[in-house]
């Protein structure tokens, strides 16, 4: 793909003595991407390897024309871990200042971002008061600070109410239209419906990538779980 | 190392400092406290607290600091913050030097307050000049917050960053010259001694205590901040970018 925003080729991780990844190639575009996939399965160390903090053993993966993790990537790309990765003793505001001033941005982006995730209002609480939801969105809004050119954001809605799921779905979406490419990972098969580009892994392997009707249509399912499990299923075959 | 990025890390310890009065109140009134109650058991031997007085005046920051650091630090590591700022236009020595400046003038302040309760109130006899004490006391709690920093790296829990402090913290405080002066250990442990950094930052105080010449205090604080920088390019060592 020319316009990839991410490259990955050859990619290795060892963890433990256990190769996690091993030979990944996977070519990311814009738009939201879902990578999906049961609890691990090695999602977190490939959004890791992205973002350049996972110690890598062999291959390349190249970030918006740039090695991952390298200088001038971190600025461009935004990053939520699976934890909310906040100062829990801190009010939301002087979260949001702290990591502006790290980037190097003028105080106004910090309320910028706090409008995109719609927590004005909660911009003096403490972070360890705010309930699970609201902890997720102040670590989408860190992550957005700077308006990066790629989010990658680590199952930012586990554990969320359904209503809470859909409105941040629609913010993700809202993000790549403005230009933002947008790399979610999620356990939760039914979240993939909402994707413009899904990538289906289990066991350090990409098993399916493409538009969610594609991936539906090769499998001749009705739904995504469905693919997954005929795929899984043609896999042990082989 | 960017200066702007320094700046913002020590702030920011700061405000959660400032939010956290419990661990404030330890940073700050407890070294007086302690001091008080010292004074106190030694109110018919004022001799001796003059010989224990300085020497506690060393040892409070180093252990303050090095308690406070090496849990914080911890938690920088395990709450995945640090990971996050390393996706950021963020050095090691930023956030090496982050914590130091921040800690390092919470330590100002708690030996300002300390030794301004030991002279003032307790009649510490000190010969050498006061603002020295101060100076000295910074340099000890640098040498705490570094060593803190280090050592958070081998520990996987809070329960075990405690730990180290009996490791770490109180085998110095034991060969240091306050139980026992130095030149009367037997001669394996005087030689430990001498290599244990905490040994040089009571050396300081006790020059401060019993002469006016400021030499050896000098030379105190320059061993004592050259194991603080020592410990923190061993800390910059385990602050890894990249992590399994």
């Amino acid at each position: 793909m020319m316009n990839s925003v991410v490259a990955i080729e050859g990619l290795r991780v060892v963890r433990g003595g256990r190769p996690v990844l091993d030979g990944l190639d996977v070519a990311i575009g814009p738009g939201v991407t879902g990578l999906l996939g049961p609890s691990g399965c090695g999602k977190s160390t490939l959004l890791r390897s992205i973002v350049g903090v996972q110690r890598v053993a062999a291959g390349a993966v190249t970030v918006l024309g740039e090695p991952a993790g390298s200088r001038p990537l971190r600025e461009r790309v935004g990053y939520q871990t699976q934890s909310a990765s906040m100062y829990d003793d801190l009010t939301v505001l002087e979260n949001l200042r702290f990591f502006a001033r790290v980037l190097g941005l003028p105080p106004p982006a910090a309320e910028e971002a706090l409008a995109a995730v719609d927590l004005g209002g909660h911009r003096d609480g403490v972070v360890g008061r705010l309930s699970g939801g609201q902890r997720s969105r102040v670590g989408l809004a860190v992550a957005l600070l700077g308006a990066p050119d790629l989010l990658v954001l680590d199952e930012p809605t586990v554990g969320l109410d359904p209503v809470l799921r859909r409105d941040l779905w629609a913010l993700f979406h809202r993000i790549a239209d403005a230009g933002t490419a947008v790399l979610v990972s999620s356990h939760v098969m039914d979240e993939a419906e909402r994707c413009d580009a899904l990538l289906l892994m289990r066991a350090g392997r990409i098993i399916a990538h493409g538009t969610p009707a594609e991936i539906k249509e090769s499998q001749g399912a009705a739904d995504i779980e469905s693919a997954f499990l005929a795929l899984v299923e043609q896999g042990d075959a082989a | 190392m960017t200066p702007r990025v320094t700046v913002a890390i020590a702030v920011r310890v700061l405000t959660q400092l400032r939010r956290d009065h419990r661990t404030l109140a330890m940073l700050l009134v407890l070294p007086c406290l302690l001091q008080a109650l010292l004074w106190w058991i030694f109110q018919d031997t004022p001799l001796v607290f003059d010989r224990i007085g300085p020497a506690l005046l060393a040892i409070f920051p180093f252990f303050v600091m090095f308690l406070v650091t090496s849990i914080t630090t911890l938690r920088e590591r395990s709450g995945g913050t640090l990971e996050r700022l390393f996706t950021m236009p963020m050095g090691r020595l930023d956030f090496l030097g982050g914590y130091a400046l921040a800690f390092g003038a919470v330590a100002a302040v708690q030996a300002a307050l300390a030794a301004g309760v030991a002279i003032g109130l307790l009649d510490l006899d000190l010969r050498g000049p006061d603002v020295l004490l101060v100076v000295v006391g910074v340099a000890d709690a640098v040498l705490g917050t570094a060593l803190g920093l280090f050592v958070s790296a081998f520990a996987r829990t809070e329960f075990q960053a405690v730990q180290f402090l009996p490791a770490v913290v109180v085998p110095q405080i034991l060969l240091c010259g306050l139980i026992v002066p130095r030149d009367r250990l037997p001669q394996v442990l005087e030689a430990v001694a001498n290599v244990l950094p905490l040994t040089w930052a009571v050396d300081a105080m006790e020059h401060l205590a019993t002469t006016t010449r400021t030499g050896e205090v000098w030379r105190d604080v320059g061993i004592v901040v050259a194991f603080a920088l020592a410990a923190l390019a061993l800390g910059a060592a385990t602050l890894r970018r990249r992590t399994d």
